[in-house]
């Protein structure tokens, strides 16, 4: 009985709160064994923070008893990420630079879901610093995917994305620069939101690229991205880039349909690459969408393949003066008994961080130095002023845009880990839209030899209603996809 | 654009990041390789494209917050992740010979 609590919906689990056919308690005891029983395979989990969650929970259930609800969050079992702060639990981005960070204070998001009663079961694994595509550069231990155990979840949030396939929580919160909520979501067939620049505040986030990271939530339904989403976003005092504009109601409309709807399906979103189950299900959807009564309309978004170039200069750019906090000084590993300070930086950076943190911060630094800086950052700046261009005019002839999420399903661990450009191209379609600092989401489509395939679409700036009703007119054809045959094991 | 070893040393130097000869080696191929696949960004002509400096759309309501004093981090909190301290200081080794 308890697990079958697991395989609810966040929308469902809050109607069984609200009418008190099931306690907050009984809800986060379901998810601690079920993160118990399969956790040991999956491995999404860095840090569950069982005590902490009951004591939320019974918080929640005393307010319930009292009448005194907070909304649909409250008392239901929530995941973050390990790259939002979190006063009072150890927060380590996935890297060893920060094993045993405490930070004195949460990030706006944490302290907005804890605000709506949510319970937060603790923290999920992802790339160091949100640097990947697979979960596999995670310093402490690599995330699972529960639809294949022998294949990634998709990074940089895998272990949001694998968390709630294995039925662990309902609802979690990750960050996407390049991809990172939309490619997890995809490959393990939950439902991933990012934002438009500047609809969620990133105050309290480890940042990796400032001008591309944006917080996003997944769900198993797109009702619950929505429910999410509504309770983190708006603007934040302490993020001067997040914006005041008025936060919509996300569920008002989310039953209207893609009636009249202008879908946009760029031709280079398909042209070669792609694998051929994943165009078959990305294709399905789309002729779904159109028989819901929706137009598709051929577009062409023509620097796509320039998305990858101009995002491999800008985001290591940006994260080598981000990651230069990272010297041993304030917090953090420090290297011991160095000879004088510069020996310090160096020492503590060359054990504090992996192989692909450093990477990108040679490539940045790179990119940044005296001589290459116009060459290569400047024109990446001005390559993704013409990206945002495609977009703008593809937008006169659509409402969405939409095509796959990557052109192949969840890949094998180990398969792309010693080809960084390789792994890098996982990221072709979903790079463009961080360029443009546009809201893209990614939604089941269907399943192509056992393994989940997304349908992505991508809004016009803070038009994520739009993104969300579509996505829903979809999932009411297909999905949600059914919980993966992971067993429940000991649980 | 194929990045020589003394090139790789050079920006390790920059960045602040002590490599291993291992790593000097891994680097200067991967980081080639990534740069051949950049240097497409050549092909196009951007002459007159401004680059995109800001994500945030221009005349997005943000701005900024009032100039109000708000409590902050103690002392004792903004030291609690020190890897050394003396008194209410973060503690380095000497700078100075």
């Amino acid at each position: 009985m308890s697990d079958a609590l697991t395989h609810l919906s966040l929308g469902e689990a809050s109607e069984r709160l609200a009418d008190r056919s099931v306690s907050a308690r009984e809800l986060a005891e379901a998810c601690l064994a079920r993160v118990a029983g399969t956790d040991d395979r999956v491995g999404a989990f860095l840090r569950v923070t069982a005590e902490r969650a009951l004591a939320q929970a019974d918080a929640a259930d005393r307010r319930a008893a009292a009448r005194d609800r907070r909304g649909p969050l409250d008392g239901v079992p929530i995941a973050l990420k390990d790259l939002f702060l979190t006063r009072g639990v150890e927060t380590t981005a996935g890297s060893r630079m920060l094993e045993g960070f405490v930070p004195p204070y949460d990030a706006t998001v944490v302290e907005r879901l804890e605000a709506a009663g949510a319970v937060s079961l603790g923290k999920l694994n992802l790339d160091e610093f949100a640097m990947g595509s697979s979960n596999e550069q995670s310093a402490y231990k690599p995330c699972r995917n529960p639809w294949d155990l022998a294949r990634t979840p998709g990074g940089s949030s895998g272990g949001s994305a694998a968390a709630l396939a294995a039925r662990q929580c309902f609802g979690t919160l990750g960050t996407d620069t390049g991809g990172s909520i939309r490619l997890p979501a995809s490959f393990c067939g939950v439902v991933g939101l990012k934002p438009t620049y500047g609809r969620v505040s990133r105050h309290g986030v480890v940042a990796f690229a400032s001008s591309l990271d944006q917080v996003g939530p997944l769900g198993r339904t797109v009702r619950d991205v929505a429910l999410l989403l509504g309770a983190i976003a708006g603007r934040d005092p302490r993020d001067m880039t997040s914006s005041a504009r008025p936060v919509d109601d996300y569920l008002a409309g989310l039953e209207g349909g893609v009636a009249g709807l202008r879908i946009g399906v760029p031709r280079e979103w398909f042209a070669g690459g792609v694998e051929p189950g994943v165009e078959r299900e990305v294709r399905g959807a789309l002729a779904r969408l159109e028989r819901g009564g929706a137009a598709l309309v051929e577009i062409s978004l023509p620097h796509t393949r320039y998305g990858i170039g101009a995002y491999y200069l800008i985001a290591t750019a940006e994260a080598s003066s981000n990651l230069a906090r990272y010297d041993g000084v304030r917090y953090g590993l420090r290297a011991r008994e160095p000879r004088g300070l510069a020996e310090m930086y160096a020492e503590s950076r060359r054990r504090g961080l992996g192989a692909e943190p450093k990477r990108r911060i040679m490539l940045g630094t790179f990119a940044l130095s005296a001589g290459y800086h116009d060459a290569y950052y400047t024109r990446a700046q001005q390559v993704r002023t013409l990206i945002r261009r495609d977009f703008d005019a593809a937008f006169e002839r659509c409402d969405v845009v939409a095509g796959p999420v990557s052109p192949g399903p969840a890949f094998r661990l180990g398969e792309r880990s010693s080809d960084p450009l390789q792994m890098y191209l996982a990221d072709v379609f979903t790079i463009t839209c961080n360029l443009a600092a546009l809201p893209g989401l990614s939604v089941p489509a269907g399943l192509a030899g056992g393994l989940p395939v997304g349908l992505q679409l991508v809004g016009r700036p803070f038009d994520e209603a739009t993104l969300l009703r579509a996505a829903r007119a979809l999932e009411r054809e297909v999905g949600p996809l059914p919980a993966p045959p992971l067993p429940a094991g000991a649980a | 654009m194929a990045l020589s070893l003394d090139e790789v040393r050079r920006i390790a130097a920059l960045a602040r990041l002590q490599l291993t000869a291992d790593e000097e080696r891994t680097f200067a191929v991967q980081l080639s390789a990534i740069l051949d696949h950049v240097a497409q960004l050549r092909e196009l002509d951007v002459t007159g494209v401004p680059p995109m400096t800001h994500a945030l759309a221009a005349g997005e309501p943000a701005g900024l917050r009032e100039d109000a004093l708000e409590p902050g981090l103690t002392p004792e909190e903004a030291l609690r992740n020190a890897p050394a301290r003396e008194g209410t200081c973060f503690k380095v080794p000497r700078i100075i010979e």
